[in-house]
């Protein structure tokens, strides 16, 4: 190795390069010295900052806890007169003062399930074809259009499913759903247009976009070594997607699903607006029912003594816990699969 | 004026990691000292601990003495008065990329409250003169944004950003590291420059960097410091076996 | 056979999308017009009116509500990705704030009714106001700290190597760098938070009248439009649908300015 000997200041400026100005002893230079020393070390407001930041973090749990806890308090009335049998009763007579919550379980329960038959087949096929087939510059459009769909408001659906899509039902859809499926007892007439029926097809339409784009997002998340493994194989491209994609990808898509259960149970506007709010239970999907989420919308104002209300909110309460129960087995099957990497729902 | 640094049993540690083994040293002022070594050789992690950059890693813990100009960093002042009092200048230039070439020199000024116009305005106009940036910038300081500029000027741009401050001694990781042979002989001219009114530690894993640059070469392994003595010595005739197969390129 | 499922399947989900917006523009814009901006709601049986009080109400709430939530979520935000980075409270933290996001929003409608409404015995635009700031806590959370956690190391080491406190490096160097995607975030809740109405039917309730007093009752688009569509009369039907229009146009334009943000590189310049 070749050593040159360190030059000298003075060698370095006879040969400046870059442009160096000869260096001049500052003037202000101790004035800046001495304004930074008198600056201190801020550690009280360091630790403040701190704090304040994890105050506000911890919010986030004062948050459920004060939730829960109003929830619980202000539903005390029925939870100590009626106990588990609140959940198990099916009458609900707010003149005499009994409560059953069952008839709107059923309805949350069967609207929901409406929706998923309904919505998972289209947002699983819609993730196929944006991540596998779709053109790319048509893929932009169509997940900003289906970003869109889960930007409108419940109540627009609602406004939208009152006067455009019960009609469509009453007119066009649900005659035919007696005369092809009547035998199953499913769709019964007399039809009025809304009803169970209607809350659930709606539901379907709004947590379409959530399904299909966490769906997206895990097949994507799919690596390709995967695809091109199944290729190699000699599949074609569906065996590919079926065997090399939704094979791999099909926790995450549960996941995703479980997600857009959560939605669906309490989702309230839209279900309130169309559902045509009966506390019964039938087995036609075409009568009017009530869903825990739309029992509150419609009659918690109207709700004037104590053991009414506390009986709505007890109902709150049960859907608090359950969509709590939904969501964290769902975040903890997309965690699984983006092992740690969130998936981000708007 | 720059000050000397006298560095009394250092130990640091990541996590259960001992990367720094009890390490002497005496940095004298106004000098370039280099540091040399093999990647992972804890050189790196020696400047972080001269400015108490190294907590900044929760995981990260260090004990010993750190004497900067009588004054010890770890016992009788704050990180953040330290790190004013010692400039650091980093392996990849890393402007701030919303600042303009104006404002991001001004950043450490201004960052701490420092409000006088006119008094800025000579700063920044007297640190970019000293990295070398002055006649390359001048015309469009608040209108292009410190990211810009290519990776030989950000890292002049970052020179100057430290020297604003007026820092006592500039620590430079691996400066040069990241930069094409024209930029690297600019910085290497500045560090001539510098170290007049600063002392400076460099370090580097360019051989040829220490032997141009500094009066002074440590050569560290595995957390220690094997040696540590005039660069000519280090590398004309070095008194440890470790350091001669290393200058010579048998393992590094 | 099985591309044309997909792709069958993906006109059946566009579909509906295309029919609102026609609906709505069809519907809404006919019913547009100044009265709609400037005139409070007429009294049943007469022709007119509008709902100029239940934007300014939407206006007063998204404010409360901004005021409440922004603030709150991008501190815990800093907090999952600044201080808490890799610890098991920030774990917890993040979960928790997932599962918020998912609480039914009459849920929380009744949580803040109880909380606020009864005790005060009254509606009130700050009942619904807190409602609507709550919900927007965790998805500014999230977006920030993902933000955050893009912001390049280097940059904060620069910050912190001059001597600027961690508060102030935090602030003016990592939160400024991430700033257009934080924004992008808030404005996400925003629009989130804009369309909601059941957390406002037992907090805000809604008025016919002029009110931004914040201890009074206060209308919001959405709970008019909801009340609008379930009357009997074709006028508020109309009302409701130009409602409805506005509601959207308002929440289109802040998801396209998003996207045109995110689009362009939230990060631009950043090393």
């Amino acid at each position: 190795m070749r050593i040159q000997e360190p030059r000298t200041p003075r060698a370095a400026a006879a040969e400046p390069a870059g442009g160096l100005t000869p260096v001049a002893v500052p003037a202000p230079a101790s004035q800046i010295r001495k304004f930074l020393q008198s600056r201190g070390s801020s550690s009280l407001a360091d630790s403040t900052f701190r704090w304040l930041m994890v105050l506000c973090a911890l919010s986030i749990f004062g948050i459920v806890a004060l939730i829960a806890t109003e929830l619980v308090s202000s539903s005390k009335l029925t939870l100590t007169k009626f106990g588990m049998k609140f959940f198990f009763g099916s009458a609900w007579d707010p003149v005499n003062a009994d409560f059953g919550a069952l008839p709107f379980i059923y309805g949350t329960v069967v609207s929901s399930l409406v929706a998923l038959v309904i919505a998972v087949p289209l947002a699983v096929g819609v993730a196929v074809f944006l991540t596998e087939m779709c053109p790319k510059a048509l893929r932009g459009i169509l997940s900003f259009l289906t970003e869109l769909l889960a930007a409108i408001p419940s109540v627009v659906y609602g406004l939208w499913a009152i006067f455009v899509l019960v009609p469509l039902l009453r007119l066009y859809v649900n005659p035919l759903l007696i005369k092809t499926l009547g035998w199953t007892g499913l769709f019964v007439a007399p039809d009025f247009g809304i009803g169970m029926f209607a809350a659930g097809v709606i539901l379907a339409i709004m947590i379409l976009p959530i399904i299909s784009s966490l769906t997206r997002e895990v097949m994507t998340a799919v690596p390709h070594t995967q695809r091109e493994a199944v290729l190699a194989l000699g599949a074609t491209r569906w065996e590919m997607i079926r065997m090399g994609v939704l094979r791999n990808a099909r926790i995450g898509i549960v996941g995703s699903i479980i997600l857009g259960l959560g939605r669906a149970l309490g989702e309230t506007m839209a279900v309130a607006m169309v559902i045509g709010s009966s506390p019964t239970i039938s087995k036609s999907l075409l009568a009017p029912a009530a869903t825990m989420a739309s029992v509150i919308a419609n009659e918690f104002a109207e709700a004037a003594d104590d053991t009414y209300r506390s009986a709505l909110i007890e109902i709150g309460l049960a859907l608090f816990l359950v969509t709590i129960v939904v969501n964290m087995l769902a975040r903890l099957l997309m965690w699984a699969v983006t092992r740690g990497a969130p998936a981000r729902v708007t | 004026m720059g000050v000397s640094i006298e560095v009394t049993s250092l130990n640091a540690w990541y996590g259960t990691n001992h990367t720094l083994l009890d390490i002497t040293l005496h940095i004298a002022a106004n000098e370039a000292t280099a540091l040399i070594g093999p990647s992972g050789c804890g050189k790196s992690t020696f400047v972080r601990c001269l400015n108490r950059m190294h907590e900044t890693n929760p995981i990260a813990r260090v004990t010993g003495e750190v004497k900067v100009g009588g004054q010890d960093i770890y016992s009788q002042t704050s990180a953040v008065e330290v790190r004013r009092r010692i400039g650091m200048v980093f392996q990849r230039p890393n402007p701030f990329p919303t600042m303009s070439i104006y404002d991001n020199v001004a950043s450490g000024l201004r960052l701490n409250g420092f409000r006088n116009r006119r008094v800025l305005d000579e700063v920044v106009e007297r640190s970019l003169q000293h990295a070398a940036l002055w006649e390359e910038v001048k015309d469009d300081l608040k209108r292009k944004s410190g990211a810009s500029l290519s990776g030989g000027q950000q890292q002049r741009l970052c020179i100057a950003r430290a020297l604003a401050v007026d820092p006592e001694v500039l620590l430079m990781d691996e400066p040069a590291s990241a930069l094409d042979p024209v930029s690297t002989a600019k910085i290497e001219d500045l560090i001539f420059q510098l170290k007049v009114q600063y002392t400076i530690v460099i370090v580097t894993h360019n051989m040829q960097q220490a032997a141009r640059v500094a009066e002074r070469t440590g050569f560290f392994l595995n957390g220690k410091l094997i040696e540590f003595d005039s660069t000519h010595k280090i590398f004309t005739n070095p008194s440890d076996k470790r350091t001669e197969d290393y200058i010579t390129g048998r393992f590094g | 056979m099985a591309s044309a499922l997909a792709v069958l399947a993906t006109v059946l989900v566009i579909a509906p999308l295309v029919a609102i917006f026609i609906d709505l523009v069809y519907k809404g814009a006919s019913s547009l017009d100044l009265n709609f901006f400037t005139k409070i709601p007429a009294p049943v049986g007469e022709t007119g009116g509008g709902m100029a009080n239940s934007i300014v109400g939407s206006g007063v709430l998204l404010g409360l509500a901004s005021l409440l939530g922004i603030p709150v979520g991008i501190a815990a935000g800093i907090y999952l990705a600044e201080y808490g980075r890799g610890t098991k409270l920030s774990t917890v933290v993040r979960f928790t704030a997932d599962v918020l996001n998912g609480v039914p929003s009459i849920v929380m409608g009744i949580a803040v009714y109880a909380l606020i409404v009864a005790p005060m015995k009254g509606f009130s635009a700050f009942a619904g106001g807190v409602a609507l700031g709550i919900m927007m806590v965790p998805t500014v959370a999230r977006t920030t700290e993902e933000m955050l956690l893009m912001v390049p190391h280097s940059i904060r080491e620069a910050a912190l190597g001059l001597g600027v406190p961690t508060w102030r490096a935090m602030l003016s160097i990592t939160l400024k760098t991430a700033m257009p995607g934080v924004i992008t975030g808030c404005m996400l809740a925003f629009a989130r938070v804009a369309g909601e109405t059941a957390p406002l039917l037992f907090t805000a309730f809604g008025n016919q009248f002029w009110s931004t007093n914040l201890n009074q009752p206060i209308s919001a688009l959405p709970l008019q439009i909801y009340v609008y569509a379930l009357s009997p009369y074709d006028e508020w039907h109309r009302l409701a649908w130009a409602g409805s229009l506005v509601l959207i146009a308002l929440i289109v334009i802040a998801v396209s300015l998003v996207r045109y943000v995110t689009s362009r590189g939230v990060l631009k310049g950043a090393s």
